[in-house]
């Protein structure tokens, strides 16, 4: 497939300070990747950069197999929309749309046509002759959403657009941004620390910490074979759980003594000898009742604390000496300081290694 | 003050007829009488004053407000008098100039200060100092800077440049461009301080859309900063407009209104009549006239600002 944008051993210090060091990514066309990580982990740094807007200290990016590193960003064929909107707020929407073009000295009737077609496909066209003050949260980021599709561009860069909005038009602009992607097939790059987001906009996540990318995979095997702890725990609300202790063969013994067989589990790695390892099972992979008993291990857990949430209940209990959050369905009546069988789906777990945190 | 005056009376086309008076007098009573005491000295400062004022211009009073109405006579003679007419065309191209170069200066140095450098709160602090300056110390300073003598001209004349000549304190036709220095001086660094804050409330991203825009930098200064500024330069121009209205000290100080009448302005023509020349019936018809002129700029500038009911943005 054809690169897109390719970044090649990009590096940025802010003074003594080395936010990106010798990264590298390369994003096919028509592709949405996802930058995800917490704040401070260098990913709005990344994609100022891709923007032009930070200059790098080393490396290169390439945008459409033209090396960029050193153009400005309007050369560079992106949009871009930021978590403020930054809106130019004494224009009315058209305006907004227009401005960039009309100083770039487009002629007028082509100007005109490329602000119809973004406020067509962003339903905007009531709103053309509005200010920005006049305009809900929602409607501003569709204006600067517009912004970046006047541009014609091949790559458009989303900064946390949706973080300035209340959960609920958030999903709703979410599933547009969704619609967009698949009807205008353009490549997106788009920073967020919400993990939703991530997971259901994304071809593929890059997950980062402290500057480095940790994985970059789609949103499936991110969700289901973490390269390491830190992503395991990063993905997953609620978090995985985690069981330290220790690996020898096929035979995971918890610090409390516990032994789980874990010879159902898709070692990426064989160790030999007894290695410190941690046991991660997600929420949902542990079972209750009948399903509990088909599963490699099974023990007694005392429930402490259940939250209901409408479609599902979870409940919070001990397993291995180690607080174990499992979810299930809301049918299932749980109370507290009830005894119920919970089986672990072991070839569903992560095992990784508690030194060098790599899955094993 | 039309921020709270809409709603107010929107609130009271609502009410019935009956409980309109009661809500006049009786709504938020702690609040009204807590505002008694402001609104006694506006009525009997400014309110009283003024009409105090305007009434005896129209009188021959002379030592003493005493005097017996006389019509417009007061007038007649102001305007008939050169010194006056000298005042007023003195602090009309005083004033357009300084409150021009004020703000590009001032805006100017905001913008450069606000390129991130080093040692900014150094430069900000150097450029506001002169704000904390009385005018007549300003006045003083620049007297002796400017004095053909004693000053720059008499120093580099000594060092040995004899040829240069900077004498405008003393040549009536560019008298007016020395009080010019003396209060850009004074004015450019608060200027500069009030375009600052305004720059940096201009919200960092706004900036990136623009440059991803591809819009220049002076264009997006132009027709974005700005525009998202006017609070700001609407206090700029309303606190520097109200400085060259009343400028007396720096004149006093920089030239007292010399070489001859060249730099006469209107307050110290004022002042000069009522509390050395004797004549406040003259004095107080130039001052009627200063206001009359402020409120000939304010009230269509009052009227485009809060008029228009939900025009404001």
């Amino acid at each position: 497939m054809q690169q897109s944008v390719s970044i090649r051993d990009l590096t940025l210090n802010f003074g003594s300070v080395k936010v990106l060091e010798h990264l590298n990514l390369d994003i096919a066309q028509g592709e949405f990747i996802v930058l995800l990580g917490p704040s401070g982990c260098g990913k709005s740094t990344l994609l100022n950069c891709i923007a032009g807007l930070l200059d790098v200290s080393d490396g290169q990016i390439f945008i459409s197999g033209k090396n960029v590193t050193w153009l400005e960003p309007k050369d560079r064929g992106i949009g871009m929309v930021f978590q403020s909107y930054a809106l130019y707020p004494q224009m009315t929407v058209e305006k907004n749309l227009s401005f960039g073009l009309r100083v770039a000295g487009m002629p007028k009737a082509e100007i005109d046509q490329r602000v119809a077609r973004a406020a067509e496909i962003l339903q905007i066209q009531p709103l053309l002759q509005r200010k920005p003050a006049n305009l809900s949260g929602g409607q501003r980021q569709r204006v600067a959403i517009g912004r970046a599709l006047v541009r014609d561009v091949d790559v458009f860069l989303f900064d946390e657009p949706l973080s300035n909005l209340d959960a609920k038009l958030r999903s709703d602009l979410r599933v547009e941004i969704k619609r967009l992607h698949q009807r205008l097939k353009n490549t997106m790059i788009y920073v967020t620390h919400d993990q939703i987001e991530a997971l259901t906009l994304a071809d593929r996540i890059a997950i980062m910490k402290n500057g480095v990318i940790q994985q970059l995979a789609d949103p499936a095997t991110i969700y289901n074979k973490p390269v390491n702890l830190y992503v395991a725990g990063f993905i997953g609300s609620p978090s995985m759980n985690f069981i330290p202790g220790t690996l020898d063969g096929e035979t995971f013994t918890a610090n409390d003594g516990t032994r789980i067989p874990v010879g159902a589990y898709d070692f990426v790695t064989r160790l030999s000898g007894a290695t410190k390892s941690v046991l991660g099972v997600r929420p949902e992979h542990i079972l209750l009742g009948d399903a509990a008993r088909n599963m490699p291990f099974q023990t007694q857990a005392e429930i402490e604390i259940v939250e209901p949430m409408g479609s599902e209940t979870l409940a919070w209990t001990k397993v291995a000496g180690v607080p174990v959050t499992f979810r299930c369905s809301s049918d299932i009546p749980l109370h507290v300081g009830e005894k119920v069988t919970v089986g672990f789906d072991i070839a569903r777990g992560s095992l990784f290694n508690a030194e060098s945190e790599a899955r094993l | 003050m039309a921020d709270t005056a809409a709603p107010l009376a929107m609130g009271a086309e609502r009410v019935d007829r009956p409980g309109l008076l009661q809500r006049i007098f009786l709504h938020n009573v702690p609040a009204k009488i807590a505002a008694l005491p402001m609104v006694a000295t506006v009525l009997v400062v400014f309110v009283g004053c003024v009409a105090w004022t305007i009434y005896y211009s129209f009188t021959n009073s002379k030592l003493l407000p005493t005097g017996k109405f006389v019509g417009f006579d007061q007038y007649e003679r102001l305007f008939a008098t050169s010194r006056w007419n000298v005042s007023v065309w003195n602090l009309i191209a005083y004033g357009s100039m300084s409150l021009v170069f004020t703000l590009v200066i001032g805006f100017i140095l905001a913008v450069l200060i606000d390129q991130k450098i080093r040692f900014e709160s150094a430069f900000r602090t150097i450029m506001l100092y002169p704000f904390a300056l009385s005018f007549i110390v300003t006045g003083l300073v620049w007297q002796w800077i400017m004095n053909p003598t004693l000053g720059l001209q008499g120093t580099l004349r000594g060092l040995g440049w004899t040829g240069f000549t900077f004498d405008w304190i003393a040549n009536p036709r560019m008298v007016l461009f020395a009080l010019l220095i003396a209060g850009l001086w004074h004015g450019t660094g608060f200027c500069m301080v009030l375009m600052l804050a305004g720059l940096r409330g201009v919200d960092e991203e706004v900036w990136k859309a623009a440059r991803i825009d591809g819009i220049p930098t002076w264009r997006t200064y132009v027709s974005i900063v700005i525009p998202m500024m006017r609070g700001v330069l609407v206090t700029a121009v309303v606190i520097i407009g109200s400085g060259i209205v009343r400028l007396y000290d720096l004149v006093v100080a920089l030239t007292n209104g010399g070489p001859g009448i060249s730099s006469e302005v209107p307050a110290k023509y004022v002042f000069n009549y009522m509390f050395s020349g004797g004549n406040i019936g003259q004095g107080l018809a130039g001052a009627t006239m200063m206001l009359l002129t402020v409120l000939i700029i304010m009230i269509p500038w009052a009227y485009l600002e809060f008029g228009g009911k939900g025009r404001r943005t």
